[in-house]
């Protein structure tokens, strides 16, 4: 499902060129669930945005679904973005000034669904997320963990069949964060493609493959057999 | 992404931020205000000044003698112009449409009576002279039809006149010495005020041939004619033309269609009315820079929810319009604030101050609305631009 050949991405940071990424390898398939661990600044971030279409490698090849997304223009890229990939981030990024529903409706309202459709679906999922009392409240009126069942009702709203999180309990306590943890991973049985990045160690052998990272490089592909 | 949700979606933020959006807001909110009210003044100036000028009626066409215009070398003691005389005047009347021709000579002279003595202006006019300016006879009644050559000696006194030299006496009757001729009185004028200050109540009315004696002139000043209202103002001055050739053989006089001159005078108005009012779009072009400002540090602060927008799926177009339409309706908003606020002191001016006109011309203030939505289109651009041109990756790490 997702396939990459001779991924590179460097940075030009004043006169020096950084590579976060070199030549990397990867092939998942569809319902898989794989964890990216590696210290600090060794390019998992980096690996994911690309993944997830945010950024675009310097050097490589790029394939989603046997499609070669490298050379999309930006649009095409934003479309690929709102119907194949969901992100769930360490920060929820949620809009403050919008309540849960609405913020769950964002990815339907740029997707121009009606709006009664979209109160309908987005009442749904809050429902499913067990936040089915809580859709009027603001961010602000919401705990970490129910912030982040919003922002993971909003990434899948549309369901799409690579999920992509990074570090999702890096900002929560650690009940909330197992809850989270559960929500993704029930996903994941239900067919999603999910990816985690995190430092975590814990957190990271949870998911059957493992990769490690170091200096722009996966240096350890574990499967785990049940 | 629907329209309505862009207008929802751009509500809301403004409506996060109320204080700061009310008061960018209101910098185009005062120069619409100021766009508003000027153009008022400017408008209700016009209508008063071309209503002071026409209050004697716009189917007016004025021959003067001699031409403006220098045509050819002089032909020694013919190119001297004719007078223009009572009888062109009465031929005049003959011409088709013609409803009155009103000979006129001006001057000033002393008008004594009662042993009171008064420098006022004498007109000599033919008998037509209230008809065809539609200057009332408040008693006794106007000039009559004489022969024009051996008109009687009767006068008609302005209401000023009467007042200051008989009293409340009735004049009627009475014999004024007006330039050493005895005159006597048949009739008073009913009181028209001042126009731009020439006071017409201050005044007398003597046949215009009496008039030629009393100031030893040759000739009339002018011949007002005055046509039936809806007939060709062209045609009535070609058959003016035509007849005036036929008596004094050339071009020796000038005609002069009032409606000409007011629409001289109105265009003349109009580019003061348009003028005040580009001096009021100053005010609303810093309204603009305000806007600008605010969508500026608005782009800065929301950075990481673009960045969110974005890997939502979002299109740089739909960022770029969400901003240009939060841009457009800032500013439409302070335009339609501005409308009403610029309405009402306007009409609060009217009642306050009566003697100034105001009008507010409605081309204006859907200009100005338009003017409003154009500042908003051009203050967004920038930040719009900024905002969709933003690198995700770096859009979600900011904080």
């Amino acid at each position: 499902m997702i396939s990459l050949a001779g991924i590179d991405r460097s940075f030009q940071v004043g006169d020096q060129t950084v590579d976060a990424l070199a030549d990397v390898n990867l092939d998942i398939g569809a319902g898989e669930y794989l964890s990216i661990m590696g210290p600090s600044g060794s390019g998992k971030s980096t690996l994911l945005n690309i993944v997830g279409l945010l950024d675009r490698p310097t050097g490589g090849v790029y394939k989603l679904d046997n499609r070669d997304v490298t050379r999309l223009t930006d649009e095409e890229q934003a479309r690929v973005r709102r119907e194949k990939i969901g992100f769930v981030f360490q920060a929820f990024h949620l809009v403050p000034r919008l309540t849960a529903l609405e913020n769950v409706s964002v990815p339907m309202m740029l997707s121009g669904i009606a709006i009664s459709e979209r109160r309908q679906r987005a009442a749904k999922s809050l429902e499913d997320y067990g936040l089915g009392d809580r859709m009027d409240h603001r961010p602000s009126q919401l705990s970490g963990g129910q912030r982040q069942r919003v922002a993971m009702a909003r990434a899948t709203i549309m369901h799409p069949p690579v999920l992509l999180a990074d570090e999702p309990t890096g900002n929560l306590d650690r009940a909330s964060g197992r809850e989270v943890v559960g929500l993704l991973e029930r996903l994941n049985a239900s067919g999603v493609t999910l990816i985690v990045v995190t430092h975590d160690p814990e957190l990271g052998r949870r998911a059957r493959r493992q990769l490690h990272m170091v200096d722009g490089r996966i240096n350890a592909d574990n499967v785990l057999q049940k | 992404m629907k329209l309505l949700d862009m207008i929802r979606m751009g509500l809301g933020s403004l409506i996060a931020h109320r204080l700061r959006s009310s008061l960018s807001a209101l910098g185009i909110a005062v120069g619409i205000a100021a766009v508003i009210l000027l153009t008022s003044i400017g408008e209700g100036i016009n209508r008063f000044v071309i209503a002071e000028f026409s209050q004697f009626g716009t189917n007016i066409i004025t021959v003067h003698p001699g031409k403006t215009q220098t045509r050819g070398a002089s032909i020694g003691i013919f190119a001297s112009d004719r007078p223009l005389t009572i009888d062109d005047s009465v031929a005049l009347r003959r011409v088709a449409s013609v409803l009155y021709s009103v000979p006129a000579v001006q001057g000033t002279a002393e008008v004594n009576a009662e042993g009171r003595s008064r420098r006022v202006t004498v007109y000599g006019v033919g008998p037509d002279f209230p008809d065809a300016f539609s200057i009332n006879v408040a008693s006794g009644s106007f000039l009559p039809h004489d022969d024009p050559e051996q008109a009687r000696t009767f006068v008609a006194l302005g209401s000023k006149v009467r007042d200051e030299i008989f009293g409340s006496s009735n004049p009627l009757g009475d014999r004024v010495e007006i330039g050493g001729s005895r005159y006597r009185v048949i009739g008073v004028m009913e009181s028209k005020g001042q126009i731009l200050g020439v006071d017409l109540d201050d005044t007398v009315y003597i046949p215009a041939g009496r008039a030629l004696e009393l100031f030893n002139r040759d000739g009339l000043m002018e011949i007002n004619v005055v046509y039936r209202p809806g007939a060709n103002p062209d045609t009535v001055v070609d058959g003016i033309h035509k007849t005036m050739m036929t008596r004094h053989g050339r071009e020796d006089f000038t005609i002069t269609p009032q409606q000409e001159m007011m629409d001289v005078l109105s265009s003349v108005l109009e580019v003061l009315t348009f003028a005040v009012g580009a001096l009021g779009s100053i005010s609303l072009l810093v309204g603009g820079v305000g806007i600008l400002t605010i969508m500026t540090i608005s782009v800065t602060e929301r950075t990481s929810e673009i960045g969110l927008l974005r890997a939502l799926g979002a299109k740089r177009g739909q960022i770029l319009s969400l901003f240009l339409g939060e841009a457009i309706l800032l500013s439409s908003i302070g335009g339609v604030l501005g409308l009403s606020l610029g309405v009402g002191l306007a009409q609060l001016l009217t009642i306050t101050v009566p003697a100034l006109p105001v009008n507010t011309p409605w081309l204006f203030a859907v200009l100005a609305e338009t003017v409003a939505v154009a500042i908003g289109l051009a203050a967004g651009v920038v930040p719009a631009t900024r905002a969709a041109g933003l690198d995700p990756v770096e859009a979600l790490r900011a904080e």
